[in-house]
């Protein structure tokens, strides 16, 4: 890279210059600006969730629990994984690229109700500031998971702010779902029929439907919770004849779908930047479109395989079993269609598609480890054991957050109108790899070993895989580290972006790096399809070397 | 064939070797699947990379490739299932004349009766090559009784039975853990399953020593606290006889029929008109708070004793007359 | 876009102040608030359905215990609530039908007789709630329960299913009542809006989907009626 010098943007009205000061971002209606207020918040909350994290695997470098008392580690690796569900996984992508991205790429001014856009950012950051209080105030040790009575009944720590924060952060889940139903029922510009909607979209539009029915669910869950705390109520506890696996069924009902909330996005991002890498149409179109519906479907039939050792009957056991084989299926021919998506292309390798490299194949060993679960002679064994949390960060950190990134390097040059310093994404991305392979493969084998999940002490023949296990998460931190830097650097001396850096296909890129506040100038009539390769051909050349304006 | 290799648990039970076997195959399968799609990758990724002179070939996609590689992976899955699924129903059914040990979990430990009457907290003896029971319960949360050298798990509810089964085949001392979290001490409520030759089993038995059967002090407990008054072995009963009841069907008043398990014999001792006999009037009082934990389980041994030919515990003469059934 | 089209679009704008800058028509804007408002209530009844599921669940096991405890409910202080938020329908489908026809002052009207039956409905669970709290059938420390199933007179309740029981009620008419404030509330806003002419035949788009909300709170209370007060009744 050449000397950094400051660059100016020009006078060109982009959404970023258009009014500066407190106001004009705290009460903006612009979809842009509102995507920008949440990529703040949930970085913030992903760098707390991970600080948690990095504690964590610090005390379980050593067998014994040695670093913090039982009681803190508890408090740990609930609001790590409290933090990092409702706070980063669940609202990241919608929240930020689904935001910024989806009226533009479907040719409309703003989303639906740009007001409601802005009260579920504040429905956000008002649950956030509860779960900032919840720890200042001493935590919570539920487990992310809040099962009863343990939760309603023996723990003296802050569950019902903890309980208020998530029911918050979901309903601001709630109303982005709905926002983007509507936009995307509505709003499509003259020509932009269903066919010729991206991925991205179509991935969306299934991940809010499960936002909008799924999540009221756990929020009444967690409000009966709460109740029971404060008022002795007996609905889940069964020394007041209550039923404790009611809980479990009412939780799970929601909390399963919520893991196709968070990688159905990511899957939408995979499909719009292999396409652009590949300089090709996706394989099978339609196909692609009909996997995220059936995901988003057949996702709500499935949750008692969170429960096979619950409790539950033989029978409900082994037909939850056979239907999470069901659900396995669209997203195994996802996988297939990215990969003959690659037959015949023109492949180069900017860092977005070596992300979407590393989540095709995390993802595959994440989904194939499902199977594992989903198998009810392995389950017995596996469950709640390391094995478990290894295919959950498989999918959510291999596949999600990878996901996440490759997206945010591939619109980086879209929103904020600079490129990316591409050695050092390229550098990131490999870090991110290495360190999450070493962090979480060798979970893997623990799991199988026998070493229980949330454990802050454990045998001493389990070290040697936990010693490698906090070895990749300090590189992993690394990983994550850069991109939040170089970002930044970014934004005062990266080359300006045009408005296509990578003639990549979609309406996104017919407009200004920064877009301007009302997106168009006209209103686009389609008539194209989603991936017009054909039209426009390779990758400009000198893609390394900064786009002098 | 696995014991003693490094990165992988003990094998100590009948039930291990099969999910062993299972678990090579969904490592064998995904490994294949695993290599197959990244060989394709790779391959694709330096085949297909961008050269001068040649573009993308636009297709729009196969539907007989879509089906193929729909139906060829979902019939691999569905041998997942079943394999799995035959493991599992074997898991949960219990052999019928299994040793039965009752288990009372609490935060934060392991407290574990025998049927003879020996007692034991955080370890459990058990011998070889024999069928054995668990019969589980809470005293407060939930909690799960995993031997991961045993390849079995079992939630542990407060307020309900739970039961696991296993048959050890190998002599060694193996973990057991709890792997429901349950509080502070959760990684703490840990313990060991000791496994021993029939010969030293007997040999430790013969050591724990004035242990009287479950079966004993829940037939004294039967008599202090009343049950004998309504529950009499002849029809005069204002409670049903209750000679020959356990693992039956039961007629109830509502029309349902049930089977007595020890749920239902639980539950009837504590829930108000629970689960009331057709016939009878919901005259039985509830004995909730009355009873400890470890007292409910030997009085629902012993009423599962009652009428059943003779086994490990015999029913005494005193008061009950076995009914033919 | 043609130069014409764009002036079409601009006297739309000007016909109709209310449309707003992201919405190329009037009729996209009222779809896409109608739409969204459906979605809402889609989530609304998932919200609710976990409450109805806890009380089919335990209805089910605790069968005797629960038709007890249902019959201390006063069965015409319901059946009366029921008909006045029957009523309140009606009124709300007249407001929306004068807002339609332009009736300023009638659709005023039909919005403040809408409040009052709510405000109706909301005293009556006033009037029930403190006669549970009389009876000590509110859950929590001072809570007693002594009663027998209807099917079995000499079977004696067992007062923690009763317990459960009430929880479920004051939670589900709670939630309910809660829902109906945040209505009444709303309707408050759009009655005087409406008195200062906010609302024409070219815009009524909020009367309409408040009506919307309103009809939906409506059809919770019809579920909610039989499940809580009419089981056992014909024992």
């Amino acid at each position: 890279m050449a000397t950094a010098v400051p660059v100016n943007l020009g006078e060109r009205e982009s959404y970023l210059n258009a009014g500066y000061g407190f106001k004009s971002w705290l009460l903006t209606r612009d979809h842009k600006r509102i995507a920008m207020l949440y990529l703040l918040s949930i970085t913030f909350f992903f760098f707390i969730g991970g600080i948690f994290a990095l504690l964590i695997r610090l005390e379980l470098l050593t067998p014994s629990g040695d670093l913090v008392q039982a009681d803190t580690y508890n408090k740990l690796f609930t609001m790590h994984g409290q933090i990092m569900v409702f706070f980063f996984l669940i609202p990241a992508v919608p929240a930020v690229l689904g935001n910024f991205l989806i009226p533009i790429m479907i040719g409309a001014r703003d989303l639906a109700f740009p007001r409601i856009n802005l009260l579920s950012w504040y429905f956000y950051i008002s649950g956030g500031l509860l779960m900032i209080y919840t720890i200042l105030a001493g935590g919570v040790d539920t487990g992310w998971t809040f099962y009863t009575p343990l939760s309603t009944e023996f723990l003296k720590t802050n569950v019902v702010t903890a309980i208020f924060g998530i029911f918050l952060a979901g309903f601001s889940s709630i109303l982005t779902g709905l926002n983007f139903i509507v936009t995307i029922h509505r709003m499509r510009a003259p020509g932009m029929t269903w066919n010729r909607l991206p991925l991205f979209v179509w991935a969306h539009y299934a991940t809010s439907i499960i936002q909008v029915l799924g999540t009221p669910v756990v929020a009444i869950t967690l409000v009966l919770v709460a109740l029971e705390r404060l008022l002795h109520l007996g609905i889940f506890d069964p020394s007041l004849g209550g039923d404790p696996l009611l809980f479990q069924h009412l939780f799970w009902f929601y909390s399963h779908p919520a893991v196709y909330i968070m990688i159905l996005p990511g899957m939408g991002i995979v499909s719009e930047i292999v396409c652009c890498f590949s300089r090709k149409r996706i394989f099978g179109y339609q196909a692609m479109a009909v996997a995220v519906l059936g995901i988003a479907v057949l996702g709500f039939l499935v949750w008692a395989h969170h429960m096979f050792v619950a409790g539950i009957s033989v029978y409900s056991a082994l037909i939850f079993s056979l239907l999470s084989y069901f659900v396995a299926l669209p997203s195994a021919v996802k996988v297939f269609n990215w990969t003959a998506t690659m037959y015949k292309g023109s492949i180069t390798y900017q860092t977005p598609m070596l992300y979407a490299f590393g989540f095709i194949g995390l993802f595959t060993i994440g989904g194939l480890t499902g199977l594992f679960l989903a198998c009810l002679g392995m389950d017995v064994h596996v469950h709640d054991t390391y094995f478990v949390v290894a295919h959950f960060h498989y999918v959510m950190v291999g596949g999600m957050v990878v996901a996440y990134l490759g997206g945010m390097h591939f619109w980086w040059p879209k929103i904020s109108g600079r490129m990316y310093p591409e050695a050092w994404g390229k550098l990131a991305a490999l870090i991110v790899f290495i360190g999450f392979n070493l962090t979480f493969f060798p979970q893997f084998i623990l799991g199988y070993m026998g070493m229980p999940r949330r454990y802050h002490a454990y045998p001493p023949e389990f070290q040697i895989l936990n010693v490698l296990s906090t070895a990749g998460a300090t590189i992993l931190a690394v990983g994550y580290l850069l991109p939040m830097v170089y970002f930044v650097w970014s934004m005062r001396y990266g080359p300006p972006a045009p408005a296509n850096p990578w003639n990549a296909a979609g309406l996104e890129w017919q407009v200004p790096s920064p877009p301007p506040t009302a997106n168009f100038e006209e209103q686009p009539v389609v008539t194209w399809e989603a991936y017009n390769y054909a039209e426009l051909g390779e990758l400009p050349e000198n893609q390394e070397v900064p786009v002098v304006r | 064939m696995f014991s003693r290799m490094p990165f992988w648990p003990d094998a100590a039970s009948t039930t291990a070797s099969q999910v062993d076997a299972l678990y090579l195959f969904l490592v064998m399968v995904s490994a294949i699947m695993t290599a197959l799609i990244f060989t394709t990758l790779v391959v694709f990724a330096v085949r297909f990379r961008k050269q001068r002179g040649q573009s993308a070939e636009q297709i729009e996609g196969s539907h007989t490739l879509e089906i193929t590689w729909s139906v060829l992976p979902f019939t691999v899955f569905l041998s997942f299932f079943v394999w799995g699924a035959v493991i599992f129903f074997q898991e949960r059914t219990p052999p019928q004349d299994a040793t039965e040990v009752y288990t009372v979990a609490k935060q934060w430990m392991w407290k574990f009766e025998h049927a003879e009457g020996q007692r034991e907290i955080n370890e459990l003896h058990v011998p070889t090559g024999r069928d054995v029971k668990m019969i589980m319960t809470s005293q407060d949360v939930i909690h799960s009784f995993y031997v991961p050298a045993f390849r079995i798990k079992q939630d542990v509810l407060p307020g309900r039975y739970t039961t696991a089964w296993f048959r050890a085949t190998k002599p060694g001392t193996y973990h057991l853990f709890c792997s429901q979290y349950c509080g502070t001490q959760h990684s703490g409520m840990i313990g060991w399953v000791i496994v021993m030759d029939p010969r030293d089993y007997q040999a430790w038995m013969a050591t724990g020593g004035g242990n009287q059967p479950m079966t004993a002090t829940g037939q004294s407990l039967f008599a202090q606290f009343g049950c004998a008054t309504c529950h009499r072995s002849d029809t005069q009963g204002r409670g049903p006889s209750l000679a020959g009841l356990y693992n039956n069907p039961v007629l109830l008043e509502d029309g349902r029929t049930v089977v007595a398990d020890e749920n239902y014999i639980r539950e009837s001792i504590l829930q108000l008109g629970a689960k009331v006999v057709k016939g009878f009037k919901p005259i039985m009082p509830t004995f909730q708070g009355q009873l400890s934990d470890e007292q409910l389980n030997a009085l629902v041994a012993y009423v599962k004793s009652l009428g059943q030919p003779a086994a490990e515990a015999q029913p005494s003469a005193a008061g009950m007359v076995t009914a033919a059934q | 876009m043609s130069a014409d089209q764009t002036l079409a679009l601009g006297a739309q704008a000007h016909d109709n102040p209310a449309l707003q800058h992201h919405f190329s028509t009037a009729e996209q804007q009222r779809n896409s608030a109608s739409l969204g408002m459906w979605l809402f209530l889609g989530q609304e009844v998932m919200f609710f359905g976990g409450m109805f599921c806890a009380y089919l669940v335990y209805r089910y096991k605790y069968f005797g215990d629960f038709g007890s405890a249902s019959q201390t409910l006063d069965i015409r202080w319901g059946a009366l609530n029921t008909a006045v938020l029957i009523c309140s329908s009606l009124t709300v489908v007249l407001a929306v039908r004068a807002a339609q026809l332009g009736k300023r002052k009638a659709l005023t009207a039909w919005l403040l007789l809408t409040i009052l039956l709510g405000l109706v409905f909301l005293g009556i669970k006033g009037i029930e709630y403190a006669e549970k709290f009389e009876k000590h059938h509110v859950p929590g420390p001072s809570f007693t329960y002594h009663g027998t199933v209807p099917s079995h007179p000499d079977q004696p309740v067992d007062p923690r299913h009763a317990e459960i029981y009430f929880s479920l009620y004051f939670a589900m008419t709670g939630m309910h009542a809660l829902h109906m404030i945040v209505g009444v509330g709303l309707f408050s806003l759009l009655a005087f809006w409406a008195w200062r002419g906010k609302y024409s035949p070219n815009y009524y788009t909020p009367i309409e989907n408040a009506g919307l909300y309103w009809h939906f709170v409506d059809i919770v209370w019809i579920y909610l009626f039989p499940l809580l007060y009419l089981i056992d009744r014909h024992r």
